[in-house]
C-alpha cells in the first residue's frame, strides 16, 4: 500500500458502484442548492463531488451583510454543515479550488495536480468583485466584499480605523457602507452614476434614497469618479478625477462584479459576458453544464439569488433525469431589498422606458416615499417603490401574473377600499412563504412562537427567518402577537451570560450568597454548560465584585487579557502605553522610537483616541517591550477604560476656556484600570467647539462660559451615532470626578454584559439617572463613591506581570523540540 | 519508542501547562498546540488553526474544547472536529502521560499514502 508515482497523480476517487460521477466546481449558492435539489429528485442517482474553494461548507452569501453590520453571527449562516454532505454520501473538498478542465480526459484537475474525472460536470462558480484599474488598489486596507473572510477582515481591520471610503453606490456598496458605519466609522459612498442604486432606481428615485441615506451620517457623492486610492504601505486617502481628495483609513470596493468564467473559457467553452447556456442549463460542451451566477441565458447574467433557485429546479431535474423536457426560460426580476433600513421593492428594469410606455409616479418627498410604474401595453412592465411598501403586494402580483392593469392607474397604488379586503395573518395559509431570503413559512415560524421563541431574534436563530433582508420582519412581529399571548417567552433573553440561566441581579444575588469568588465555581454550580462568552462575561462581573478577593483563573480570560495585548492576525500582538490625555514628551516620544526600532516593530500608529500603537510584537517580546517603555498599559485591549481624550484648552488655545488637557490627564489616573461590562472611552472639551467630539463618548466633559463643565454620557460615532446625554454642569474638578465615578460604578452595576453606555443610558432612562448620580436619590452615593475608591486601590499596571508571570509560560513562544532520530 | 507509524516525542512535564490552558511546541518540522483540561485530561492538536491559521494554544478552552482566538471557531480536542461543522477538522495527535507526570506526543513519521484517506481533505 504505497503511495503511487508522483507523475501520474492519482484519482481522488473510483466510480462509486457504478453510478454516474457528478462533479460540481463552485459551492456556493447555486452550487449548495443544486445540491439539494438533485437529492430531493433522486438521492441515488450520481456519486457527487464537490470542489468549492473557500474553507468552509455553503453558507447563505446574501447575509453578509448582517454578518458585517454585526446582526448575525457568523455561525449562523451557514446552510448545510459538514456532517450534511457525509450523510448523503457527497465528497465535500472544501478549501480547494479548481485550476483546469480536460474535456478529452473528462477530469478536473486542483492546484496540487490531484484530479477528479466525471462523467457529468456542473459549473456554479459565481462571480467575483470588479476591481477598477485605477493605482492603489493593492494597498493595505483596500478590501473588497465577496466572501465571509472578506467580511471577517474588513472588520477586523475598521476596528483601527475612523475613516471609510466605498467605491460603489450600488446594492453591495451600501450594504457595505452600513456595515462600516456599526463599526463607529465615518463613511463616504462614492459612485460613479448621478444617483445611487443605478440599477434598481431612476433618477428621481435614487436622489431620494441618497437623502435617506445621508440624513443616517453617511456622506454620499454621486456622479465623481474615483482616480487614484493614495497611500505608501496602506490607504490614506482616496483622490477623485475632479482632483479633490478625502482621507481614508480604509476602502471597500464594490464597483460591479465579474461572472468567474476563466476555468471555462480555458478549456474552449463558449463564453461571453459569462457562460453561454441553453435552456437545460447545458454549456457548450453536452456534458457540463453551469448554473447561477456565472452563466449567461438568453443573453442575460443575473446577479441575485431569485432567479439562481428557478435555474437549480430545472438543471436537477435535466441531471437527473426526474423531467427531462424541463425547460428555463429566464427569470422577472422582483426583489424586496432593504437599503439601511430603506425599503425597496424593484421589478423589472426600470430603466427601460419606451416612449409609447405610461409612466405612473407618485411621490411624498417629506416622508421619503417614492414609487414608480412602467405600463407597456396595458401591462404592468417594470416598478420601483421606496420607503413605504403599502402597493408592493399589489404589484407584485400584477408583475408575476402579467394580468392587465386597472383602467384607474391610479389603482395600481391606491386600490378601492373594497378589493383590498384585508386579510388577517391568522388567516394566512402555513404553506405561505413569510421570509423569502430564507424560504421560511408561516407554519414553520408559528411552530418556533409555540415552542417558546417569541423575540424577533430567537425566531431567526430558531427558522433563520428574518435574518436577510429583514423585509418581513413587521409580518413576523405580527405573528408573534398572534400566536405568542398564550406561550411564555424565551427567558434566555434576560441572563446576563448564556451558561448560566439568570439576569444580572440575581446571578450578583446568588455569587453573593453562595460566596462564588471564581468562574469555574459559578460555572459549576449555576452553570449549565461553559462558553467562552460566558467565561469573559463571568470573570468580569466576579472582578467588580469581589475585588481583590476575586479568584483570578486565568483560563477563564480572552487572550487579550491574559497577556494584556490586543492579538492580531498573525498571532502577534499590539501594544498601546497609556498617555494620560493623550500628552506626550519628547523625551517619551525617542524611547518609544527607539522601542519601535529595537523590536522592528513593523507598524507604529496613531490611534483614534490619540495613543500611540505599536502593532505586529511577539508574545515573547511583550515583558522586553514593556519594560523597554517604561509605561503603563494602556489597557487597549480590553473591556475597561480606553481612553480620554483632550483637546488643547485654556494652556494654550486662544479659545479655550478652561483646562481641558489638564482635567483629562486628571480623569485618565483616576479611572485608569477600571473595567465594565464593555469598553469606555471619554472626552474633554476646553469649549463648545469641542475639538475633542466630546459629546459622541460614553462620557464626555466640556468647559463652558463661567468655569463650568457640561458632563454628558452615553454618546457613540458609529453606526448608533449617538449625542450624548447632558447629565449636569458642576464646577469643580472635584465634581467632575465624583459624578463621572458615581456614573462609571452605576453603569458596571447594571449593565449587561456587552452593553455599551448608548444602550445603557437610554435603557434605564436619562431622568432616573440623573435622580441618582446627581441627587443620590436612592441614597447610593455614598456606596458608588466608596466603590470608586476601592477600585482605584486595587489598581495594578498588569504590565508589571512581566516581571512576575501570573502563570507558567504567559509570555512564552513556541519552544522547540528535536525530533528523535527514527530508527 | 517508535510504535506503528508514530513516534512519541516527550514534550515538557505536565505541570508546564496550567490547568484550562494550552501551550505551543515545535517538534521537528510538526507545530502542536498541547492543553491541559481543568478536568485533568490532556490533549494535542495541530497549532495552527485551519481557517485562516490562528494559534490554537492562545484560544480559550471550554470543556474539551478549544476556541480559537482569532475568529472564535471551536473545536473538539478528541476528533479534531469544527463545533460549527463547517469548518475543516484540525488536526489532532494522540497524547501518553507517563507515571513521572510527562507529556508524550504521538508525532506520525511517515505520510499517509493517498490510498489511505483523500489528500485534498487531510490538507484542507
Ligand atoms: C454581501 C452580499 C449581499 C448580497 N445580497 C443579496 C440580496 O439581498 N439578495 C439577492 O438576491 N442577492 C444578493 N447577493 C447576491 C448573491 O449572493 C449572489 O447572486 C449569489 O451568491 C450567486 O450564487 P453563485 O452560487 O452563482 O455564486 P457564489 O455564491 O459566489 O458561489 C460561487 C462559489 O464558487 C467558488 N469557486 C469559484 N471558482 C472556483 C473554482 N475554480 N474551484 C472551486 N471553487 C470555485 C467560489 O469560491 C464560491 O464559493 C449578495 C451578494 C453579496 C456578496
Ligand atoms: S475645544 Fe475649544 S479650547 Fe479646545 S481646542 Fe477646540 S477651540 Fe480650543
Ligand atoms: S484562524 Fe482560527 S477561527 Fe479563524
Amino acid at each position: 500500500m504505497t503511495g503511487s508515482p508522483a507523475l501520474t497523480p492519482p484519482a481522488l476517487s473510483v466510480q462509486r458502484e457504478g453510478r454516474p460521477r457528478l462533479v460540481v466546481v463552485g459551492n456556493g449558492m447555486a452550487g449548495g442548492r443544486l445540491l439539494e435539489d438533485i437529492l430531493a429528485c433522486d438521492p441515488q442517482r450520481f456519486a457527487i463531488t464537490v470542489f468549492g474553494e473557500e474553507p468552509y461548507g455553503n453558507y447563505n452569501r446574501i447575509l453578509l451583510s448582517e454578518v458585517l453590520n454585526g446582526s448575525q453571527e457568523a455561525q449562523n449562516i451557514f446552510l448545510n454543515p459538514l456532517a450534511w454532505y457525509a450523510e448523503n454520501g457527497i465528497t465535500l473538498h472544501a478549501g480547494r479550488k479548481v485550476v483546469r478542465i480536460d474535456r478529452e480526459q473528462r477530469r478536473v484537475y486542483c492546484e496540487d495536480g490531484q484530479s477528479e474525472p466525471y462523467d457529468l460536470l456542473v459549473l456554479a462558480t459565481g462571480s467575483k468583485p470588479f476591481i477598477p484599474p485605477i493605482p492603489g488598489t493593492t494597498l493595505r486596507g483596500v478590501f473588497v466584499f465577496r466572501t465571509l473572510d472578506d467580511c471577517r477582515h474588513i472588520a477586523s481591520y475598521a476596528r483601527q480605523c475612523r475613516r471609510a471610503v466605498v467605491i460603489g453606490g450600488g446594492l453591495l456598496g451600501l450594504e457595505a457602507a452600513k456595515g462600516l458605519m456599526t463599526h463607529d466609522l465615518d463613511v463616504t459612498v462614492v459612485e460613479m452614476a448621478p444617483y445611487l442604486m443605478s440599477v434598481q432606481l431612476d433618477e428621481p428615485g435614487g436622489r431620494v434614497l441618497g437623502q435617506t441615506i445621508e440624513r443616517l451620517g453617511i456622506h454620499v457623492r454621486t456622479a465623481t469618479t474615483t482616480k487614484e486610492i493614495v497611500g505608501h504601505t496602506h490607504v490614506t486617502a482616496v483622490r477623485f478625477a475632479d482632483g479633490t481628495e478625502i482621507p481614508a483609513d480604509m476602502v471597500v470596493i464594490a464597483a460591479g462584479i465579474r461572472p468567474n468564467i476563466d476555468l471555462a473559457r480555458e478549456c474552449g467553452l463558449a463564453c461571453e459576458r459569462a457562460i453561454v447556456v441553453d435552456d437545460q442549463l447545458r454549456t457548450s460542451d453536452p456534458n457540463i453544464y453551469a448554473v447561477g451566477e456565472c452563466v449567461q441565458h438568453n443573453g442575460v447574467v443575473y446577479g441575485l439569488v431569485a432567479p439562481i433557485w428557478e435555474q437549480t429546479k430545472v438543471l436537477a431535474r435535466v441531471l437527473t433525469g426526474s423531467d427531462p423536457h424541463a425547460r428555463y426560460t429566464g427569470s422577472r426580476i422582483a426583489t424586496r431589498l432593504k437599503v439601511m433600513g430603506v425599503d425597496l421593492v424593484s421589478l423589472g428594469r426600470i430603466q427601460d422606458v419606451q416612449s409609447s410606455d405610461e409612466v405612473v409616479q407618485f411621490s411624498e418627498p417629506a416622508r421619503q416615499v417614492y414609487w414608480k410604474a412602467i405600463i407597456r401595453n396595458g401591462r404592468l412592465h417594470a416598478a420601483c417603490l421606496l420607503g413605504d411598501l403599502g402597493p408592493a403586494d399589489q404589484l407584485q402580483r400584477l408583475f408575476h401574473s402579467g394580468a392587465e392593469v386597472p383602467q384607474r392607474r391610479v389603482e395600481i397604488f391606491f386600490p378601492p377600499a373594497a378589493s383590498a379586503a384585508p386579510v388577517t395573518l391568522a388567516d394566512l395559509p402555513d404553506a405561505q412563504q413569510i421570509c423569502d431570503c430564507n424560504g421560511v413559512s408561516k407554519g414553520t415560524i408559528v411552530a418556533a412562537i409555540r415552542a417558546g421563541k417569541c423575540t424577533l431574534p430567537a425566531i431567526g436563530k430558531a427558522t433563520r427567518a428574518g435574518t436577510g433582508c429583514g423585509s418581513c420582519k413587521k409580518i413576523i412581529k405580527g405573528l408573534i402577537e398572534c400566536f405568542a399571548d398564550s406561550v411564555t417567552p424565551d427567558p434566555s433573553e434576560d441572563w446576563y451570560v448564556p451558561a448560566v440561566p439568570m439576569d444580572k441581579p440575581t446571578l450578583v444575588a446568588e455569587i453573593r450568597r453562595r460566596g462564588l469568588k471564581s468562574v469555574s465555581a459559578v460555572l459549576q454550580e449555576l452553570g449549565h454548560g461553559e462558553d467562552e462568552k460566558s467565561k469573559n462575561g463571568l470573570a468580569s462581573l466576579l472582578k467588580s465584585l469581589w475585588g481583590k478577593e476575586y479568584i483570578d483563573e486565568r483560563d477563564a480570560r480572552f487572550i487579550n487579557d491574559r497577556v494584556h495585548a490586543n492579538i492580531q492576525k498573525d498571532g502577534t500582538f499590539s501594544v498601546v502605553p497609556r498617555m494620560y490625555g493623550g500628552v506626550t514628551t519628547p523625551d517619551e516620544l525617542i524611547r518609544i522610537g527607539q522601542v519601535a526600532k529595537k523590536y522592528q516593530v513593523p507598524m507604529v500608529k496613531i490611534t483614534g483616541g490619540q495613543r500611540i500603537d505599536l502593532l505586529g510584537i511577539r508574545k515573547e517580546d511583550l515583558p522586553k517591550v514593556w519594560a523597554d517603555l517604561g509605561m503603563p498599559s494602556g489597557y487597549a485591549y480590553t473591556k475597561a477604560l480606553r481612553t480620554v481624550k483632550t483637546c488643547v484648552g485654556s494652556e494654550f488655545c486662544r479659545f479655550g476656556l478652561n483646562d481641558s488637557t489638564g482635567m483629562g490627564i486628571a480623569i485618565e489616573k483616576r479611572f485608569q484600570g477600571f473595567e465594565f461590562p464593555a469598553k469606555v472611552k471619554m472626552a474633554v472639551s476646553g469649549c463648545p467647539r469641542n475639538c475633542a467630539e466630546a459629546t459622541v463618548k460614553d462620557v464626555g466633559v466640556v468647559a463652558t462660559e463661567g468655569g463650568e463643565w457640561e458632563i454628558s454620557i452615553g454618546g457613540a460615532a458609529g453606526a448608533h451615532v449617538r449625542k450624548s446625554d447632558v447629565l449636569c454642569r458642576v464646577s469643580s474638578r472635584e465634581e467632575v470626578l465624583r459624578i463621572i465615578g458615581r456614573f462609571l460604578i452605576y453603569y458596571r452595576d447594571n449593565a449587561k454584559w456587552l452593553e455599551r453606555t448608548y444602550d445603557f443610558v437610554p435603557r434605564i432612562g436619562l431622568d432616573k439617572i440623573r435622580d441618582i448620580i446627581v441627587h443620590d436619590k436612592l441614597g447610593l452615593g455614598e456606596y458608588l463613591d466608596a466603590e470608586v475608591e476601592k477600585m482605584a486601590a486595587a489598581y495594578v499596571d498588569p504590565w508589571l506581570e512581566r516581571e512576575h508571570p501570573a502563570y507558567e509560560g504567559q509570555f512564552d513562544g513556541e519552544s522547540r523540540i528535536p525530533l528523535p532520530m527514527v530508527t | 519508542m517508535s510504535s506503528g507509524e508514530i513516534t512519541y516525542v516527550t514534550v515538557g512535564p505536565v505541570s508546564a501547562i496550567p490547568p484550562g490552558m494550552g501551550r505551543a511546541y515545535h517538534v521537528g518540522p510538526h507545530r502542536i498546540a498541547v492543553f491541559r483540561t481543568r478536568s485533568g485530561r490532556v490533549f494535542a492538536t495541530a497549532q495552527r488553526c485551519p481557517h485562516r491559521g490562528g494559534p490554537l494554544a492562545d484560544g480559550m478552552l471550554v470543556g474539551e474544547q478549544v476556541v480559537c482566538p482569532l475568529h472564535a471557531f471551536r473545536f473538539d480536542l478528541h476528533t479534531g472536529q469544527c463545533e460549527q461543522s463547517h469548518v475543516c477538522p484540525v488536526q489532532t495527535y494522540p497524547v501518553d502521560i507517563t507515571p513521572e507526570g510527562w507529556i508524550r506526543i504521538g508525532i506520525p513519521t511517515r505520510f499517509r499514502s493517498s490510498e489511505d484517506v483523500s489528500p485534498l481533505l487531510t490538507s484542507c
